[in-house]
């Protein structure tokens, strides 16, 4: 657009000096924004700027110098001779001592050293001074108090984490193995070491070799064939193996797709003829095989499936694995829900892999382990308690302890004396338990840390007992030497309790099967209930009597079958106004509690002799018990 | 001569392997063992062994002095006679009578 102004001037007044004068300001030309020319424009974003600052970097190469090694001998020569003797040179050497010998002094100490030396060899031909008395006595149950006595404590140099498994090197007390790792869930902070460490047994200050797996070890083991190889579990689900002669870093990992998806709780190794056979169980239901030399699949897989039908989703996560090498084929697992299972591995059918499930306990079962003297009872630890079971009787166990104020996380039979066991609890102690002693209480309670405890791992002689707590910190406790001194009259000792035990057991399962059994038969409804309650009563009370009468007869029969006939009326009684039944039911039910009461009165019998032999066998095992302690 | 009486005395006992008499400084003077080194074995690590327990027991009561060394070991049983300038050491092999 053009501005234009125009401008006139006369020709005659061309060239005339100008005459400027004020005059206010006048607006020319207003141009407005035209915001249809912003469209023709198009936003830059973003725009390239040239900067100029560049980062200065230089390459240096090091070399250090050669360091040399020599090896050398060292040549001992004989010394003390005077500078003017020569001892090679025999002449000299005899010279001298000639001219010892003269001397006055030398005859009279030797005679005076040679009085006193006689006398001593004397003494030694007569009496062997240093005889060990009363060695062939044996050594009795020992005298002084059970006692356990901290030796060294292995601190993790990493906070945060917990001591998550312990395992002693195989070929004898002098390395531990330990994986930590902090196992609440999703609450270890973000650059928690993954670490885990060998320690040797004499010193404490610092670990004798690293692992350095991928992700925080849960669970580490040696192998207890090849003393140099370690497998471990991951918290991610990872397993891997080391040689500890190869250094940190793990020589294989399996894959994290194959492998388990929770973390792996327990590996062991397997029996087998290349000894390099593991399994694992984690959390996620599965229990999978591996052969070490070829991670990157399992062997074998195997689900913890209750219903028996290897269905993935009903599959219970495990914590605890146990494994007998005696008996390569079965193993047990105990799971998250509480239920213990047994299994074989060479099952033909999917059915048969999973043999048994045990009730267990009521939460996580944290430990199993069969006796290694007895392999057919097996203890297992979870909720509050510690419970052992027989494998034969599935549906209880056959001892227990009471419930503990705090929980109990770990436990494990000694190596060395099948009645003694030990369990860790979450109020930082160490409970031995010694059935031989006394089968209420624990035998030994020692407060190992002020944590909780988490682990423990007894060493194969029974001597030493390592424990780890939940701040890092693993402790290795001496037993009394009552704990690992074997009993020659032990063995039969425990075992009469545990097949006292599993009597008992077999009895009340007999009994239950036989009143479920009644139960079936006895018709419909209204009177089957009566009956189910007569009976349920009856029962009781003659459980009671049975107890207390074992060496009564025939008349104590007779009189519990008046009482019973009294019962049955009273019941009958106030059951008719309930129920609206006539004279007649009242007579068809003491005609059926008459019934009931023969029968029972058949089965007694048997049951008081059970009792019978069972009560003198508790009393004769509890007398033994109590003269040897 | 007396001195050659005692040493064969002491040889005549019964379970005595051998006997040694050492100087101060551990040169050998008389020796009942054949064989040169056996004897400078002795010789040497004995000596060493009598003058520290000597200086053990006079450092704990300096009114004390050592008498009589003896060391028992599995197989024999070496005694040790000290004096201030010689050293008398037998070695015996115990006799295990009950």
């Amino acid at each position: 657009m053009e501005i234009q102004y125009v401008y006139t001037k006369k020709r005659a007044e061309f060239g005339r000096q100008c005459i400027f004068s004020d005059r206010p300001a006048e607006l020319l030309v207003d141009i407005a924004p035209n915001p249809d020319a912003l469209k023709e424009f198009v936003e830059r974003d973003p725009v390239d700027r040239g900067v100029q600052v560049v980062q200065e970097m230089s390459e240096h190469d090091v070399n250090t110098e050669r360091f040399e090694t020599d090896s050398h001998g060292l040549n001992h020569a004989e010394g003390g001779w005077p500078k003017d003797v020569n001892a090679q040179e025999v002449e000299q050497v005899i010279r001298f001592r000639k001219k010892v010998e003269k001397d006055e002094m030398y005859i009279s100490t030797v005679q005076t050293l040679g009085g006193q030396m006689e006398h001593c060899i004397k003494q030694n031909n007569a009496i062997d001074i240093y005889q060990d008395y009363f060695s062939d006595v044996e050594i009795q149950a020992s005298e002084e108090p059970p006692s356990a006595k901290t030796i060294n404590v292995f601190k993790d140099p990493y906070k945060d984490r917990g001591v998550a498994h312990i395992s002693w090197y195989p070929d004898g007390p002098t390395k531990l193995a330990i994986a930590y790792c902090n196992t609440d869930f999703q609450r270890a902070p973000k650059d928690t070491s993954t670490e885990s460490y060998v320690w040797d047994v004499i010193n404490p200050n610092s670990p004798e070799m690293t692992l350095k797996p991928v992700s925080p070890l849960v669970c580490l083991e040696y192998n207890p064939k090849d003393a140099h190889i370690l497998v471990g579990g991951c918290y991610n689900g990872q397993v891997a193996y080391w040689d500890c002669r190869k250094g940190s870093q793990p020589i294989e990992t399996s894959e994290v797709s194959t492998g388990h998806r929770d973390p792996v709780w327990k590996v062991i190794w397997n029996q087998s003829k290349t000894g390099t056979e593991c399994f694992s169980v984690s959390t996620d239901g599965q229990v999978l095989w591996w052969d070490i030399r070829k991670f990157a699949e399992p062997i074998e897989k195997l689900y913890l499936d209750a219903t028996k039908k290897q269905d993935a989703s009903q599959a219970q996560g495990a914590y605890v694995l146990e494994y007998e090498p005696t008996i390569p084929t079965k193993f047990m697992a105990g799971s998250e829900q509480g239920a213990i299972f047994s299994c074989n591995r060479k099952g033909k059918t999917d059915a048969d892999k999973i043999v048994a499930v045990y009730p267990g306990h009521i939460g996580p079962v944290y430990a199993l382990q069969r006796n290694p003297q007895f392999p057919k009872i097996f203890m297992s630890v979870g909720d509050w308690t510690t419970r052992i079971w027989s494998e034969d009787i599935k549906e209880n166990a056959i001892m227990w302890t009471k419930y503990h104020q705090s929980g109990l996380t770990d436990g494990c039979w000694s190596t060395v004396r099948p009645a003694v066991f030990f369990t860790s609890k979450t109020d930082g102690t160490l409970d031995v338990w010694d059935l031989l002693f006394k089968q209420n209480d624990p035998t030994l309670t020692v407060q190992v840390s002020d944590e909780p405890l988490q682990s423990l791992r007894l060493q194969e002689h029974g001597r030493l007992m390592a424990c780890g707590s939940q701040g890092g910190v693993a402790t290795i406790v001496e037993l009394s030497e009552g704990f690992y001194a074997q009993n020659r009259n032990e063995r039969n000792l425990v075992n009469t309790i545990f097949e006292r035990e599993t009597r008992r057991e077999k009895i009340l399962e007999a009994r239950h099967r036989e009143m479920k059994l009644k139960e079936k038969k006895g018709g419909g409804g209204d009177d089957e209930e009566e009956h189910g309650e007569e009976q349920g009563e009856d029962l009781m009370a003659k459980a009671e009597q049975d107890f207390f009468a074992a060496i009564e007869n025939e008349k104590k029969l007779r009189e519990r079958r008046k009482e019973e006939r009294e019962n049955a009326m009273r019941e009958a009684e106030s059951a008719g106004n309930e129920e609206e039944q006539g004279g007649e039911e009242e007579r068809q039910n003491l005609e059926r509690v008459e019934e009931g009461g023969e029968e029972e009165a058949d089965n007694s019998p048997n049951e008081e002799q059970a009792a019978a032999a069972a009560a003198p066998a508790e009393e004769k095992g509890e007398t033994e018990g109590n003269e040897k302690a | 001569a007396e001195v050659e009486e005692t040493f064969k005395r002491i040889l005549s006992h019964k379970g005595v392997i051998g006997a040694i008499i050492v100087s101060y400084d551990g040169i050998p003077i008389r020796s009942s063992f054949a064989e040169n080194d056996v004897t400078v074995q002795y010789c040497a690590l004995i000596q060493q062994l009598a003058q520290k327990a000597k200086s053990a027991v006079r450092d704990l009561d300096p009114g004390n002095d050592l008498t009589f060394l003896r060391i028992r070991s599995k197989k024999n049983e070496i005694m040790v006679a000290p004096s201030p300038d010689y050293l008398l050491l037998v070695v015996q092999e115990p006799n295990d009578q009950p």
